[in-house]
């Protein structure tokens, strides 16, 4: 059938005005924030799960694969339309409604497309919030943080989205609607809420979503420690947890990343060093006051040049902008950026982060490491400028290189974004061929056709013989 | 620890039906395996504590008693809990995957895996997860394993989250007291458990937050008590949070139950049980997918016959 047919079916499903088949629209879906780009056949903006559900049938009837989408901030090209024809994108943006808020219970019912942020912000009042805090959260949507299973910096003390989801509806590939997980603690059945988080759009469109509010802590304390070495300050992230402390937060930035920073947001952070660790600790009153002191003398001990508290509110929000601002900040050195996400055991922090500076220096790339210290989650972030010859193939290289780096330190692929298709053919690099296949049985169960976000995570689309299509450009393999 | 992988995936094999003994403790969750099934046993021992990484690599076959005192000398501990450490094993309390009295402080048991090596029906030796505490490489098979009553695959090693033992752990008990009001004025509490007239109370963390907190928001209707109280029976129901408010006020000695208020899991006897409805069933839907995912894990249905996840909330053969 014809996309003009496509158009038509899908425009008496939800209103023909949130049907776009223009080359406008398509061109501005065919990627993430990743530079993956991909084919969009038509862009859609359903209002309900129902107008979801009538759109995957219309994709069913049509043979075509759909592709779900929130704000479109990921970074491991999940949401980039792939096919062996080109997919709908299934967009949630008009689906940012908070259904529910229940305080006593603590969680809320959201639509997906609910902005992380706004939704933290709309519940503050109630003190409360919810926890996962990705860099993003000013515009990624609850249902990519659902799919992509997103950390933040606080999540090293309360854990990632996974622990933060009750219950979501699902559309399945096949249109059907299901609720996975419950406001209960003890659901009947598999925890198939659980498998679903960080599913990354290939076992169906999250619709609602039940997530655990956190309480604001009552106390916060903020310490800001700047180094004369990244191995000092890597030695004092390891000295921390080596002591017995998970702090709220505990975030690198190196001497690259400051800098720019710091004439960005004026965040006052000391241009001077290094690296800087931004420590978060919180709780009540007694033990953040023990805690403070104790991280403190930790950093001395590993050679902190000086240790600064954050003496109100709005210093702390200052240095977490800044902190947060990293990605924004980079512009000023060159006007492209390639954000890795390595997660690496904790203790191998110093000898990884000097190999990946070797990486980026012997190709004359810009290499700045803003990060989650606390849980060994590394961002090396390549800046360069796509106009130079030759620039990218050895950004991709690089690329490359320190995903290896990290994976003969023993440690993984993603931390946080995902593996989409940015990675997927890394993955032989962690799994063998069994693992893989029985993942593979777990997306099959959810949707056997493969028509829900295919071609993503698996390597070789997911087929042990290898007939995969094309890869977009900008795929490192 | 690879020779004793590689023996477990031996003795299951690819042929004929299989289940994993533990403890004994639950063995009956969901139904008593089907006769003629050959029990194995799981590799026992921890094979690394690793402190700075907060990471333990243990073959399932450990208990809980033994990955304590190891984990214990790092100054760690692992947020599994079970009624008879001493007989648990790790395999067995995540197979069956319902936490303990300390939920509302720790969290569902599933939060404490990071990385599962398995045997599929196949035979063949899985990996899911990894050593490390943050990762998104892949499908998340791990949270599938746990509570899947060994029906997809048979756990042999896992590798745990430990946390750092705090400052001091108490617990206190007074009687009167509105359990939901205490629980809603303490921050992050341990535990609040409530049988209809007592309300028990855990508080972990530094000394001088708990007495604050023992201060400031238990008063004078809490006195400091041992331990939590014994468990008034093996069955349990899952509630949501504010449906423990309705709970049958017989608190007395024919039908005692405790529930861990903040959280919705009510512990009793059978009598208890009777009266206390679960919340609805998964639709029809979720049972298509659980279907279809036996299929694919285990065609021949080979991995503990007799069991289901489904008959969990029944109670049956606990
Ligand atoms: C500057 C910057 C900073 C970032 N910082 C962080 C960070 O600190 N931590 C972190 O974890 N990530 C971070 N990210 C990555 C990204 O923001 C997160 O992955 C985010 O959760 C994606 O949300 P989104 O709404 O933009 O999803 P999209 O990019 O639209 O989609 C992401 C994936 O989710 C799927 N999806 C979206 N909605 C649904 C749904 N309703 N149902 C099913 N599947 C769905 C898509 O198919 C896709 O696979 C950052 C990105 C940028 C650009």
């Amino acid at each position: 059938m014809t996309t003009a047919a496509l158009v038509r079916d899908l425009g008496v499903a939800l209103a023909p005005d949130r049907v776009r088949a223009g080359a406008l629209e398509l061109a501005l879906y065919e990627r993430d924030a990743s530079m993956l780009t991909g084919q969009a056949s038509v862009v859609c903006f359903p209002t309900s799960a129902g107008e979801v559900s009538a759109a995957v049938r219309v994709c069913r009837d049509h043979g075509r694969p759909f592709v779900p989408r929130g704000s479109g901030t990921g970074l491991a090209g999940g949401a980039t339309p792939l096919g062996q024809v080109a997919p709908v994108v299934i967009v949630t943006t008009k689906m940012n409604k908070i259904l529910e808020v229940d305080s006593e219970q603590r969680f809320a019912w959201v639509e997906p497309g609910v902005l992380n942020l706004d939704l933290s912000t709309a519940v503050a009042h109630l003190g409360l919030h919810f926890a996962p805090d990705p860099s993003s959260q000013q515009s990624c949507s609850v249902g990519g943080n659902v799919a992509n299973n997103s950390g933040g910096p606080h999540c090293l003390l309360y854990g990632v989205t996974s622990a933060h989801v009750l219950a979501m509806e699902v559309v399945l590939a096949d249109g059907s609607v299901v609720v996975l997980g419950g406001i209960d603690p003890e659901p009947e059945g598999l925890d198939l809420r659980g498998a679903f988080v960080g599913s990354e759009g290939t076992m169906g469109i999250a619709t609602r979503i039940a997530v655990r509010l956190t309480p604001l802590p009552p106390c916060v304390a903020t310490l800001l420690a700047d180094f004369s070495t990244i191995h000092d300050a890597a030695a004092a992230v390891t000295g921390v947890i080596a002591a017995g402390i998970i702090p709220a937060a505990l975030e690198m930035m190196d001497a690259t990343i400051v800098e720019v920073v710091e004439a960005y947001v004026h965040a006052g952070f000391p241009t001077d060093a290094a690296a800087v660790l931004l420590v978060e600790v919180d709780g009540l009153r007694g033990g953040v006051d023990v805690c403070t002191s104790d991280v403190e003398a930790i950093l001395k001990a590993h050679g902190a040049r000086e240790v600064r508290v954050a003496a109100d509110a709005a210093e702390r929000a200052a240095w977490w902008k800044g902190r947060k601002s990293a990605f924004g900040a980079i512009a000023r050195i060159a006007p492209s950026y390639y954000l890795h996400d390595c997660v690496i055991p904790r203790t191998r922090l110093v000898d990884v982060l000097d190999e990946v500076g070797r990486i980026a220096s012997s190709r004359d790339l810009v290499l700045g490491n803003v990060f989650h210290a606390g849980d060994g989650n590394l961002h090396p972030l390549i800046v360069f400028d796509r106009r130079a010859p030759g620039v990218l193939e050895k950004v991709h290289e690089a690329g490359r290189k320190i995903i290896e780096t990290c994976v003969a330190a023993g440690g993984s692929l993603s931390g946080e974004h995902g593996i989409g298709i940015e990675k997927r053919e890394a993955m032989d690099l962690v799994f063998t061929e069994v693992d893989l296949e029985a993942q593979k049985w777990l997306r099959d169960a959810f949707d056997p056709e493969g028509r829900c976000n295919p071609e993503k995570i698996l390597p070789r689309g997911g087929s042990r013989c290898g007939d995969i299509s094309s890869l977009p450009p900008g795929a490192w393999v | 620890m690879k020779d004793a992988l590689r023996s477990f995936a031996d003795q299951i094999g690819s042929e004929g039906p299989v289940a994993v003994a533990g403890g004994k403790t639950h063995w009956g969750v969901g139904g008593w395996p089907a006769t003629g099934t050959k029990e194995v046993a799981a590799p026992v021992g921890v094979v690394a504590h690793e402190p700075a990484e907060m990471i333990v690599r243990v073959g399932a076959g450990t208990t809980l008693e033994e990955l304590r005192s190891t984990v214990e000398e790092g100054g760690q501990f692992v947020a599994l809990e079970a009624d008879d450490p001493s007989k648990a094993t790790v395999g067995g309390v995540l197979a069956v995957g319902l936490g303990g009295y300390r939920r509302l402080g720790w969290g569902p048991v599933r939060d404490s895996v990071l990385e599962m090596t398995s045997v599929t029906a196949g035979g063949e030796v899985l990996r899911s997860g990894a050593p490390l505490v943050k990762n998104v490489t892949g499908y998340d098979l791990c949270r599938l394993f746990v509570g899947s009553l060994g029906t997809l695959a048979l756990t042999g090693e896992v590798v745990l989250r430990c946390r750092p033992i705090p400052e001091a752990e108490t617990w206190w008990v007074g009687e009167g007291a509105d359990p939901f009001a205490v629980a809603a004025g303490l921050y992050r509490p341990l535990s609040v458990l409530w049988n209809g007239i007592h309300t028990w109370v855990g508080l972990a963390g530094y000394r001088v937050d708990i007495e604050d907190q023992a201060r400031t928001v238990l008063g004078r209707a809490f006195r400091p008590a041992e331990r939590p109280p014994p468990l008034p029976g093996r069955l349990r129901r899952s509630l949501t949070p504010r449906d423990l408010r309705a709970l049958p006020s017989t608190a007395g000695v024919d039908r005692p139950w405790l529930a861990q208020v903040g959280v919705g899991v009510v512990h009793c006897g059978e009598a208890a049980a009777e009266r206390i409805g679960p919340v609805g069933p998964p639709s029809s839907g979720v049972w298509d997918l659980h279907r279809a995912l036996k299929e694919r894990f285990d065609p021949a249905g080979r991995l503990n016959p007799g069991r289901s996840v489904s008959g969990v909330a029944a109670g049956a053969g606990v």
